[in-house]
Protein backbone atom coordinates (compact mmCIF):
# COMPACT_ATOMS: atom_id res chain seq x y z
CA UNK A 1 0.00 0.00 0.00
CA UNK A 2 3.13 2.34 0.91
CA UNK A 3 4.75 0.96 -2.17
CA UNK A 4 1.59 2.00 -4.00
CA UNK A 5 1.28 5.64 -2.38
CA UNK A 6 5.15 6.31 -3.17
CA UNK A 7 4.53 5.42 -6.90
CA UNK A 8 1.79 7.62 -7.23
CA UNK A 9 3.73 10.25 -5.71
CA UNK A 10 6.46 10.04 -8.16
CA UNK A 11 4.59 9.30 -11.27
CA UNK A 12 2.85 12.77 -10.32
CA UNK A 13 6.26 14.77 -9.58
CA UNK A 14 7.15 13.09 -13.22
CA UNK A 15 3.91 14.55 -14.67
CA UNK A 16 4.23 17.90 -13.23
CA UNK A 17 8.02 18.15 -14.60
CA UNK A 18 6.97 17.15 -17.75
CA UNK A 19 4.25 19.34 -17.99
CA UNK A 20 6.58 22.31 -17.16
CA UNK A 21 8.66 21.30 -20.12
CA UNK A 22 6.35 20.49 -22.03
CA UNK A 23 5.27 24.60 -21.61
CA UNK A 24 8.68 25.71 -22.88
CA UNK A 25 9.27 26.29 -19.02
CA UNK A 26 11.50 29.17 -18.24
CA UNK A 27 14.45 26.68 -16.72
CA UNK A 28 17.74 27.16 -17.73
CA UNK A 29 19.53 24.11 -19.28
CA UNK A 30 20.70 22.09 -16.13
CA UNK A 31 24.02 20.03 -17.47
CA UNK A 32 23.51 18.09 -14.12
CA UNK A 33 19.86 17.87 -14.74
CA UNK A 34 18.25 14.36 -15.57
CA UNK A 35 14.89 14.36 -17.24
CA UNK A 36 12.65 11.30 -16.74
CA UNK A 37 12.87 9.83 -20.14
CA UNK A 38 8.79 9.05 -21.16
CA UNK A 39 8.30 5.58 -22.29
CA UNK A 40 5.07 6.74 -24.95
CA UNK A 41 5.15 9.31 -27.14
CA UNK A 42 2.71 12.06 -26.41
CA UNK A 43 2.21 10.01 -23.00
CA UNK A 44 3.19 11.41 -19.35
CA UNK A 45 6.69 10.39 -18.95
CA UNK A 46 8.51 7.00 -17.59
CA UNK A 47 6.94 4.16 -16.03
CA UNK A 48 6.32 4.84 -12.31
CA UNK A 49 9.21 3.90 -10.49
CA UNK A 50 11.70 3.61 -12.76
CA UNK A 51 13.80 5.73 -12.65
CA UNK A 52 15.80 6.58 -15.72
CA UNK A 53 19.41 8.86 -15.84
CA UNK A 54 21.02 10.84 -18.42
CA UNK A 55 24.93 11.65 -18.26
CA UNK A 56 25.11 15.66 -18.99
CA UNK A 57 25.66 16.45 -22.85
CA UNK A 58 28.53 16.32 -24.25
CA UNK A 59 30.20 19.90 -24.61
CA UNK A 60 33.25 21.17 -25.89
CA UNK A 61 35.19 22.14 -23.00
CA UNK A 62 34.74 25.50 -21.99
CA UNK A 63 32.23 26.26 -24.78
CA UNK A 64 28.78 25.95 -22.15
CA UNK A 65 27.71 28.10 -20.85
CA UNK A 66 27.34 29.86 -24.73
CA UNK A 67 25.97 33.26 -23.12
CA UNK A 68 29.62 33.90 -21.62
CA UNK A 69 30.54 35.39 -24.91
CA UNK A 70 26.84 35.28 -26.43
CA UNK A 71 25.65 38.28 -24.29
CA UNK A 72 24.11 41.54 -25.01
CA UNK A 73 27.94 43.14 -25.90
CA UNK A 74 27.24 40.57 -28.63
CA UNK A 75 24.38 41.13 -31.11
CA UNK A 76 23.22 38.05 -33.23
CA UNK A 77 23.99 38.22 -37.07
CA UNK A 78 21.44 35.89 -38.45
CA UNK A 79 22.80 35.91 -41.69
CA UNK A 80 24.24 32.58 -43.20
CA UNK A 81 27.45 32.65 -43.82
CA UNK A 82 30.73 30.76 -43.00
CA UNK A 83 31.87 31.33 -39.70
CA UNK A 84 35.89 32.74 -39.80
CA UNK A 85 36.70 33.88 -36.63
CA UNK A 86 34.81 31.56 -34.15
CA UNK A 87 34.08 27.98 -34.34
CA UNK A 88 35.90 27.32 -37.00
CA UNK A 89 36.46 23.89 -35.98
CA UNK A 90 32.68 22.89 -36.48
CA UNK A 91 32.01 21.26 -39.99
CA UNK A 92 28.52 21.17 -40.83
CA UNK A 93 27.50 17.33 -42.64
CA UNK A 94 24.14 17.03 -41.49
CA UNK A 95 22.30 17.86 -43.91
CA UNK A 96 24.43 21.14 -44.67
CA UNK A 97 23.23 22.53 -48.00
CA UNK A 98 19.59 23.21 -46.05
CA UNK A 99 20.85 23.96 -42.44
CA UNK A 100 23.01 25.82 -40.70
CA UNK A 101 23.99 27.30 -36.88
CA UNK A 102 20.48 29.14 -36.10
CA UNK A 103 18.13 26.53 -37.07
CA UNK A 104 18.95 24.72 -34.21
CA UNK A 105 21.04 26.73 -32.01
CA UNK A 106 18.41 29.79 -30.66
CA UNK A 107 19.45 33.26 -31.21
CA UNK A 108 17.48 34.91 -28.56
CA UNK A 109 19.12 32.31 -25.88
CA UNK A 110 22.27 30.76 -27.00
CA UNK A 111 22.06 28.32 -23.76
CA UNK A 112 19.20 26.29 -25.41
CA UNK A 113 18.23 25.18 -28.65
CA UNK A 114 14.87 25.99 -30.29
CA UNK A 115 12.41 23.36 -32.36
CA UNK A 116 10.93 24.13 -35.89
CA UNK A 117 8.27 26.08 -34.18
CA UNK A 118 10.75 28.27 -32.27
CA UNK A 119 9.92 26.83 -28.79
CA UNK A 120 13.15 26.65 -26.55
CA UNK A 121 14.63 23.10 -25.84
CA UNK A 122 17.55 22.80 -23.17
CA UNK A 123 20.70 21.34 -24.12
CA UNK A 124 19.73 18.46 -22.06
CA UNK A 125 17.15 17.45 -24.03
CA UNK A 126 18.17 18.28 -27.31
CA UNK A 127 16.47 14.15 -28.43
CA UNK A 128 13.27 16.57 -28.90
CA UNK A 129 14.99 18.06 -31.54
CA UNK A 130 16.22 15.42 -33.48
CA UNK A 131 12.94 13.74 -33.30
CA UNK A 132 11.47 16.28 -35.24
CA UNK A 133 13.29 14.59 -38.31
CA UNK A 134 14.28 11.23 -37.14
CA UNK A 135 10.57 10.34 -35.81
CA UNK A 136 11.22 6.48 -36.49
CA UNK A 137 14.70 6.59 -34.28
CA UNK A 138 13.31 8.54 -31.52
CA UNK A 139 10.32 6.43 -31.18
CA UNK A 140 12.74 3.45 -30.99
CA UNK A 141 15.20 5.55 -28.69
CA UNK A 142 12.45 5.97 -26.33
CA UNK A 143 11.19 1.88 -26.19
CA UNK A 144 15.05 1.88 -25.32
CA UNK A 145 15.31 -0.14 -28.73
CA UNK A 146 17.89 2.36 -30.39
CA UNK A 147 21.03 3.48 -28.74
CA UNK A 148 22.64 1.82 -25.41
CA UNK A 149 21.17 1.73 -22.14
CA UNK A 150 23.01 0.53 -19.42
CA UNK A 151 21.77 -0.63 -15.50
CA UNK A 152 18.94 -2.60 -14.75
CA UNK A 153 16.90 -4.61 -17.03
CA UNK A 154 13.79 -4.93 -14.85
CA UNK A 155 14.27 -1.00 -13.14
CA UNK A 156 16.83 1.88 -12.88
CA UNK A 157 18.56 2.45 -15.81
CA UNK A 158 20.85 5.59 -17.80
CA UNK A 159 20.16 6.29 -21.29
CA UNK A 160 22.66 8.39 -23.78
CA UNK A 161 21.23 11.58 -25.60
CA UNK A 162 21.30 11.10 -29.52
CA UNK A 163 24.25 13.31 -29.05
CA UNK A 164 26.50 11.10 -27.03
CA UNK A 165 26.98 9.10 -29.87
CA UNK A 166 26.08 10.91 -32.98
CA UNK A 167 28.41 14.86 -33.05
CA UNK A 168 25.11 16.58 -33.86
CA UNK A 169 27.36 18.68 -36.56
CA UNK A 170 28.41 15.04 -38.17
CA UNK A 171 26.00 12.24 -36.81
CA UNK A 172 28.04 9.69 -38.96
CA UNK A 173 28.52 7.11 -36.06
CA UNK A 174 32.60 6.78 -36.94
CA UNK A 175 34.63 4.38 -37.72
CA UNK A 176 36.81 2.22 -34.45
CA UNK A 177 39.41 -0.19 -34.15
CA UNK A 178 38.38 -3.58 -33.22
CA UNK A 179 39.44 -5.56 -30.76
CA UNK A 180 41.87 -8.49 -30.92
CA UNK A 181 40.89 -10.91 -33.04
CA UNK A 182 40.38 -14.73 -31.71
CA UNK A 183 43.06 -17.44 -31.10
CA UNK A 184 42.47 -20.33 -33.60
CA UNK A 185 41.07 -22.88 -31.58
CA UNK A 186 43.78 -24.79 -29.66
CA UNK A 187 44.17 -28.57 -29.88
CA UNK A 188 45.90 -30.62 -27.17
CA UNK A 189 49.64 -30.94 -27.97
CA UNK B 1 10.74 -79.88 -14.63
CA UNK B 2 9.32 -76.31 -14.34
CA UNK B 3 9.94 -77.04 -10.65
CA UNK B 4 13.41 -77.40 -10.83
CA UNK B 5 14.07 -74.15 -13.05
CA UNK B 6 12.34 -72.23 -9.92
CA UNK B 7 14.13 -73.84 -7.46
CA UNK B 8 17.95 -73.24 -9.11
CA UNK B 9 16.79 -69.85 -9.61
CA UNK B 10 16.43 -69.42 -5.85
CA UNK B 11 19.14 -67.25 -3.55
CA UNK B 12 21.01 -68.79 -0.81
CA UNK B 13 20.76 -66.95 2.28
CA UNK B 14 23.87 -65.26 1.95
CA UNK B 15 23.86 -64.23 -1.74
CA UNK B 16 20.56 -62.57 -0.70
CA UNK B 17 22.23 -60.57 2.07
CA UNK B 18 25.44 -59.52 -0.34
CA UNK B 19 23.29 -58.27 -2.95
CA UNK B 20 21.10 -56.35 -0.26
CA UNK B 21 24.30 -54.90 1.30
CA UNK B 22 25.50 -53.74 -2.07
CA UNK B 23 22.05 -52.27 -2.75
CA UNK B 24 21.77 -50.64 0.58
CA UNK B 25 25.42 -49.16 0.44
CA UNK B 26 24.87 -47.44 -3.44
CA UNK B 27 21.82 -46.22 -2.12
CA UNK B 28 23.46 -44.30 0.43
CA UNK B 29 26.44 -43.87 -1.70
CA UNK B 30 24.02 -41.91 -4.23
CA UNK B 31 21.95 -40.24 -0.99
CA UNK B 32 24.62 -38.72 0.75
CA UNK B 33 27.60 -38.82 -1.63
CA UNK B 34 27.75 -35.63 -4.28
CA UNK B 35 24.84 -34.42 -6.17
CA UNK B 36 24.32 -32.45 -9.28
CA UNK B 37 23.25 -29.00 -8.31
CA UNK B 38 20.35 -29.11 -10.33
CA UNK B 39 18.89 -31.19 -7.82
CA UNK B 40 21.07 -30.57 -4.41
CA UNK B 41 19.17 -29.25 -1.41
CA UNK B 42 19.04 -26.04 -0.40
CA UNK B 43 21.35 -26.09 2.96
CA UNK B 44 23.63 -28.63 1.02
CA UNK B 45 24.08 -25.49 -1.71
CA UNK B 46 24.94 -23.18 0.67
CA UNK B 47 27.75 -25.66 2.25
CA UNK B 48 29.23 -25.98 -1.09
CA UNK B 49 29.01 -22.27 -1.79
CA UNK B 50 30.77 -21.53 1.90
CA UNK B 51 33.15 -24.13 0.47
CA UNK B 52 33.47 -22.36 -2.78
CA UNK B 53 33.54 -18.69 -1.41
CA UNK B 54 36.50 -20.30 0.86
CA UNK B 55 38.25 -21.87 -1.83
CA UNK B 56 38.26 -18.86 -4.21
CA UNK B 57 39.41 -15.93 -2.07
CA UNK B 58 42.23 -18.21 -0.82
CA UNK B 59 43.54 -18.88 -4.39
CA UNK B 60 42.74 -15.29 -6.42
CA UNK B 61 43.47 -13.52 -2.82
CA UNK B 62 40.36 -11.32 -2.77
CA UNK B 63 37.00 -11.81 -1.16
CA UNK B 64 35.29 -13.80 -3.84
CA UNK B 65 31.14 -14.18 -3.37
CA UNK B 66 29.38 -16.97 -5.10
CA UNK B 67 25.78 -15.93 -5.72
CA UNK B 68 23.28 -18.97 -5.53
CA UNK B 69 20.16 -16.41 -6.65
CA UNK B 70 17.80 -18.82 -8.40
CA UNK B 71 15.15 -17.70 -11.10
CA UNK B 72 12.81 -14.85 -10.62
CA UNK B 73 9.32 -15.93 -10.78
CA UNK B 74 7.48 -14.62 -14.09
CA UNK B 75 10.86 -14.14 -15.85
CA UNK B 76 11.32 -15.84 -19.41
CA UNK B 77 15.21 -14.02 -20.16
CA UNK B 78 15.61 -13.19 -23.83
CA UNK B 79 18.07 -11.38 -26.42
CA UNK B 80 17.99 -9.53 -29.56
CA UNK B 81 21.02 -7.96 -31.30
CA UNK B 82 20.32 -5.54 -34.30
CA UNK B 83 22.30 -6.26 -37.33
CA UNK B 84 21.94 -2.94 -38.59
CA UNK B 85 23.58 -1.39 -35.92
CA UNK B 86 26.73 -3.74 -35.16
CA UNK B 87 29.75 -2.46 -36.39
CA UNK B 88 32.21 -5.63 -35.31
CA UNK B 89 33.96 -3.62 -32.67
CA UNK B 90 34.51 -7.14 -30.48
CA UNK B 91 34.02 -5.00 -27.75
CA UNK B 92 31.39 -7.04 -26.22
CA UNK B 93 33.86 -10.03 -26.59
CA UNK B 94 36.52 -8.47 -24.14
CA UNK B 95 33.87 -7.30 -21.71
CA UNK B 96 32.51 -11.22 -21.70
CA UNK B 97 36.07 -12.46 -20.97
CA UNK B 98 36.50 -10.04 -18.17
CA UNK B 99 33.14 -10.58 -16.67
CA UNK B 100 33.08 -14.33 -16.88
CA UNK B 101 36.71 -15.32 -15.93
CA UNK B 102 37.59 -17.25 -19.57
CA UNK B 103 40.67 -18.22 -19.63
CA UNK B 104 43.13 -15.51 -21.08
CA UNK B 105 45.88 -18.39 -22.03
CA UNK B 106 44.98 -20.81 -23.65
CA UNK B 107 42.07 -18.12 -25.12
CA UNK B 108 38.81 -19.17 -24.19
CA UNK B 109 35.98 -16.41 -25.76
CA UNK B 110 32.10 -17.43 -25.38
CA UNK B 111 31.25 -14.72 -27.84
CA UNK B 112 32.51 -15.18 -31.56
CA UNK B 113 32.08 -12.23 -34.14
CA UNK B 114 31.62 -13.71 -37.53
CA UNK B 115 32.38 -10.85 -40.27
CA UNK B 116 30.11 -12.07 -43.33
CA UNK B 117 29.55 -10.90 -46.71
CA UNK B 118 26.87 -8.24 -47.52
CA UNK B 119 26.56 -9.63 -51.14
CA UNK B 120 25.89 -12.91 -49.67
CA UNK B 121 24.20 -12.59 -46.32
CA UNK B 122 24.38 -14.84 -43.54
CA UNK B 123 26.48 -17.52 -44.97
CA UNK B 124 28.11 -19.41 -42.22
CA UNK B 125 30.43 -21.09 -45.23
CA UNK B 126 31.43 -17.56 -46.26
CA UNK B 127 31.99 -16.54 -42.27
CA UNK B 128 35.09 -15.13 -40.68
CA UNK B 129 36.01 -14.88 -37.11
CA UNK B 130 39.41 -13.69 -37.80
CA UNK B 131 38.85 -10.31 -39.30
CA UNK B 132 41.66 -7.62 -38.40
CA UNK B 133 41.01 -4.62 -40.38
CA UNK B 134 42.65 -1.08 -38.76
CA UNK B 135 38.97 0.06 -39.05
CA UNK B 136 35.54 -1.78 -38.87
CA UNK B 137 33.13 -1.62 -40.05
CA UNK B 138 34.79 -2.51 -43.42
CA UNK B 139 32.64 -1.54 -46.92
CA UNK B 140 30.85 -4.91 -48.10
CA UNK B 141 30.82 -6.97 -44.60
CA UNK B 142 28.39 -7.41 -41.86
CA UNK B 143 29.07 -8.49 -38.48
CA UNK B 144 26.54 -11.31 -36.81
CA UNK B 145 27.90 -12.01 -33.28
CA UNK B 146 26.94 -15.36 -31.69
CA UNK B 147 27.13 -17.18 -28.51
CA UNK B 148 24.67 -19.28 -26.58
CA UNK B 149 20.83 -19.28 -28.17
CA UNK B 150 19.76 -20.29 -24.66
CA UNK B 151 17.40 -22.56 -27.12
CA UNK B 152 13.91 -23.31 -25.94
CA UNK B 153 14.41 -26.80 -27.55
CA UNK B 154 18.12 -27.22 -26.80
CA UNK B 155 19.78 -29.97 -28.68
CA UNK B 156 22.86 -29.69 -25.93
CA UNK B 157 21.25 -30.81 -23.20
CA UNK B 158 19.31 -33.51 -24.79
CA UNK B 159 22.65 -35.17 -25.18
CA UNK B 160 24.51 -34.73 -21.96
CA UNK B 161 24.91 -38.07 -20.69
CA UNK B 162 25.29 -37.06 -16.98
CA UNK B 163 22.75 -34.32 -17.05
CA UNK B 164 24.90 -31.68 -16.10
CA UNK B 165 23.64 -29.44 -18.64
CA UNK B 166 19.73 -28.24 -18.24
CA UNK B 167 17.38 -25.70 -19.30
CA UNK B 168 16.35 -23.20 -15.74
CA UNK B 169 13.15 -22.00 -15.27
CA UNK B 170 14.39 -18.44 -16.29
CA UNK B 171 15.10 -19.91 -19.97
CA UNK B 172 18.94 -19.87 -18.94
CA UNK B 173 20.85 -22.82 -20.10
CA UNK B 174 23.65 -23.89 -17.42
CA UNK B 175 26.38 -26.23 -16.70
CA UNK B 176 27.37 -28.42 -13.71
CA UNK B 177 31.00 -28.13 -13.93
CA UNK B 178 31.01 -30.68 -11.16
CA UNK B 179 29.21 -33.15 -13.41
CA UNK B 180 30.86 -32.31 -16.84
CA UNK B 181 32.51 -35.53 -17.34
CA UNK B 182 34.11 -33.63 -20.35
CA UNK B 183 33.05 -36.20 -23.32
CA UNK B 184 31.62 -32.88 -25.33
CA UNK B 185 28.73 -34.57 -27.16
CA UNK B 186 26.97 -31.29 -26.23
CA UNK B 187 29.58 -29.57 -28.54
CA UNK B 188 28.96 -31.60 -31.54
CA UNK B 189 24.85 -31.35 -31.04
CA UNK B 190 25.16 -27.71 -30.45
CA UNK B 191 24.61 -26.30 -33.87
CA UNK B 192 26.03 -22.85 -33.34
CA UNK B 193 29.54 -23.84 -32.24
CA UNK B 194 28.78 -21.89 -28.64
CA UNK B 195 29.97 -24.55 -26.22
CA UNK B 196 34.06 -24.27 -25.38
CA UNK B 197 36.31 -26.97 -23.88
CA UNK B 198 38.89 -26.60 -21.37
CA UNK B 199 41.46 -28.36 -22.91
CA UNK B 200 43.82 -27.47 -19.97
CA UNK B 201 42.77 -25.55 -16.56
CA UNK B 202 41.47 -22.33 -17.29
CA UNK B 203 44.19 -19.67 -16.84
CA UNK B 204 43.15 -15.76 -15.40
CA UNK B 205 45.34 -13.40 -12.92
CA UNK B 206 44.63 -13.01 -10.00
CA UNK B 207 44.01 -9.21 -10.56
CA UNK B 208 42.20 -9.60 -13.41
CA UNK B 209 39.07 -12.09 -11.57
CA UNK B 210 35.74 -11.24 -10.83
CA UNK B 211 35.13 -12.11 -7.56
CA UNK B 212 30.66 -11.15 -8.21
CA UNK B 213 30.28 -14.97 -9.32
CA UNK B 214 27.38 -17.58 -9.56
CA UNK B 215 27.80 -20.88 -8.92
CA UNK B 216 25.79 -21.63 -12.43
CA UNK B 217 27.97 -19.08 -14.46
CA UNK B 218 31.17 -17.22 -13.66
CA UNK B 219 32.94 -19.50 -10.99
CA UNK B 220 36.31 -20.94 -12.13
CA UNK B 221 36.13 -24.08 -14.55
CA UNK B 222 38.58 -27.00 -13.78
CA UNK B 223 39.92 -28.62 -16.34
CA UNK B 224 38.30 -30.81 -18.91
CA UNK B 225 34.96 -29.31 -18.63
CA UNK B 226 32.64 -27.51 -20.92
CA UNK B 227 31.71 -23.56 -20.77
CA UNK B 228 29.49 -21.11 -22.52
CA UNK B 229 27.64 -18.07 -21.97
CA UNK B 230 24.97 -18.07 -19.14
CA UNK B 231 23.54 -14.41 -19.68
CA UNK B 232 26.09 -13.05 -17.57
CA UNK B 233 23.86 -15.12 -14.79
CA UNK B 234 25.35 -13.37 -11.79
CA UNK B 235 24.16 -10.22 -12.83
CA UNK B 236 20.73 -10.77 -15.05
CA UNK B 237 19.62 -12.66 -11.78
CA UNK B 238 20.47 -9.63 -9.75
CA UNK B 239 18.73 -7.59 -12.53
CA UNK B 240 21.34 -5.80 -14.18
CA UNK B 241 22.15 -6.19 -17.90
CA UNK B 242 24.50 -8.67 -19.26
CA UNK B 243 28.03 -7.19 -19.82
CA UNK B 244 28.18 -7.31 -23.25
CA UNK B 245 24.90 -5.51 -23.89
CA UNK B 246 26.07 -2.68 -21.60
CA UNK B 247 29.71 -2.49 -23.62
CA UNK B 248 28.13 -2.64 -27.01
CA UNK B 249 29.21 0.67 -28.37
CA UNK B 250 26.71 1.31 -30.88
CA UNK B 251 24.08 -0.31 -28.42
CA UNK B 252 23.22 -3.19 -30.71
CA UNK B 253 22.30 -5.64 -27.94
CA UNK B 254 19.03 -5.73 -26.27
CA UNK B 255 18.22 -7.93 -22.84
CA UNK B 256 15.61 -8.31 -20.95
CA UNK B 257 12.08 -10.68 -20.12
CA UNK B 258 9.80 -12.06 -22.65
CA UNK B 259 7.40 -12.14 -21.02
CA UNK B 260 6.83 -8.43 -19.88
CA UNK B 261 4.75 -6.61 -22.68
CA UNK B 262 6.73 -3.46 -21.55
CA UNK B 263 10.40 -4.83 -22.41
CA UNK B 264 12.72 -3.56 -24.92
CA UNK B 265 12.68 -7.16 -26.10
CA UNK B 266 8.85 -7.58 -26.50
CA UNK B 267 8.65 -3.91 -28.20
CA UNK B 268 11.39 -5.36 -30.66
CA UNK B 269 9.24 -8.88 -31.17
CA UNK B 270 6.26 -6.66 -31.83
CA UNK B 271 7.90 -3.87 -33.93
CA UNK B 272 10.67 -5.21 -35.78
CA UNK B 273 12.35 -7.70 -38.76
CA UNK B 274 13.06 -10.23 -36.47
CA UNK B 275 15.26 -13.69 -37.64
CA UNK B 276 16.39 -16.59 -35.68
CA UNK B 277 20.17 -18.38 -36.95
CA UNK B 278 19.46 -21.80 -38.53
CA UNK B 279 15.99 -21.62 -37.33
CA UNK B 280 14.96 -24.45 -39.59
CA UNK B 281 16.45 -26.48 -36.87
CA UNK B 282 14.02 -26.26 -34.63
CA UNK B 283 16.63 -25.48 -31.68
CA UNK B 284 14.01 -22.45 -31.13
CA UNK B 285 16.75 -19.55 -29.57
CA UNK B 286 15.92 -17.03 -27.13
CA UNK B 287 18.14 -14.95 -28.94
CA UNK B 288 16.94 -12.93 -31.90
CA UNK B 289 18.38 -11.34 -34.06
CA UNK B 290 16.56 -7.74 -35.86
CA UNK B 291 17.11 -4.77 -38.20
CA UNK B 292 16.72 -1.79 -35.96
CA UNK B 293 16.38 0.72 -39.58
Amino acid sequence: MRRAARLTGIAFAIAIAWTMVARGGTQTPAPQGAPTLPSKPSAPPAEPGVRVEVPPPPFSDGIFPCTTCHNNDMPANRARRTLTDMHTDIVLKHDAEHRWCLDCHDADNRDQLHLASGDPVPFDESYRLCGQCHGEKYRDWRAGVHGRRVGQWNGAKRYLLCVHCHSPHQPRFKPMAPQAAPHPPMRPK
Amino acid sequence: MAHDHTHKADMTRREFASVAAAAAAGFLLTACGPRRLREIPRDRLRKAIADWEREYSERYGKSVTVSDAGPMPGVLFAYALDLSRCNGSRRCVDACVAENNQSRDPEVKWIRVLSMNKDKGIDFSDADPYYSPAEVPEPGRFYVPTACQHCRNAPCTKVCPTGATWTEKDGIVVIDYDWCIGCRCCMAACPYGARHFNWVAPKVPSEQINPAMHYLGNRPRPRGVVEKCTWCIQRTRAGRYPACAEACPTGARKFGNMLDPDSEIRYILENKRVLLLKEELNTMPKFFYFYGT
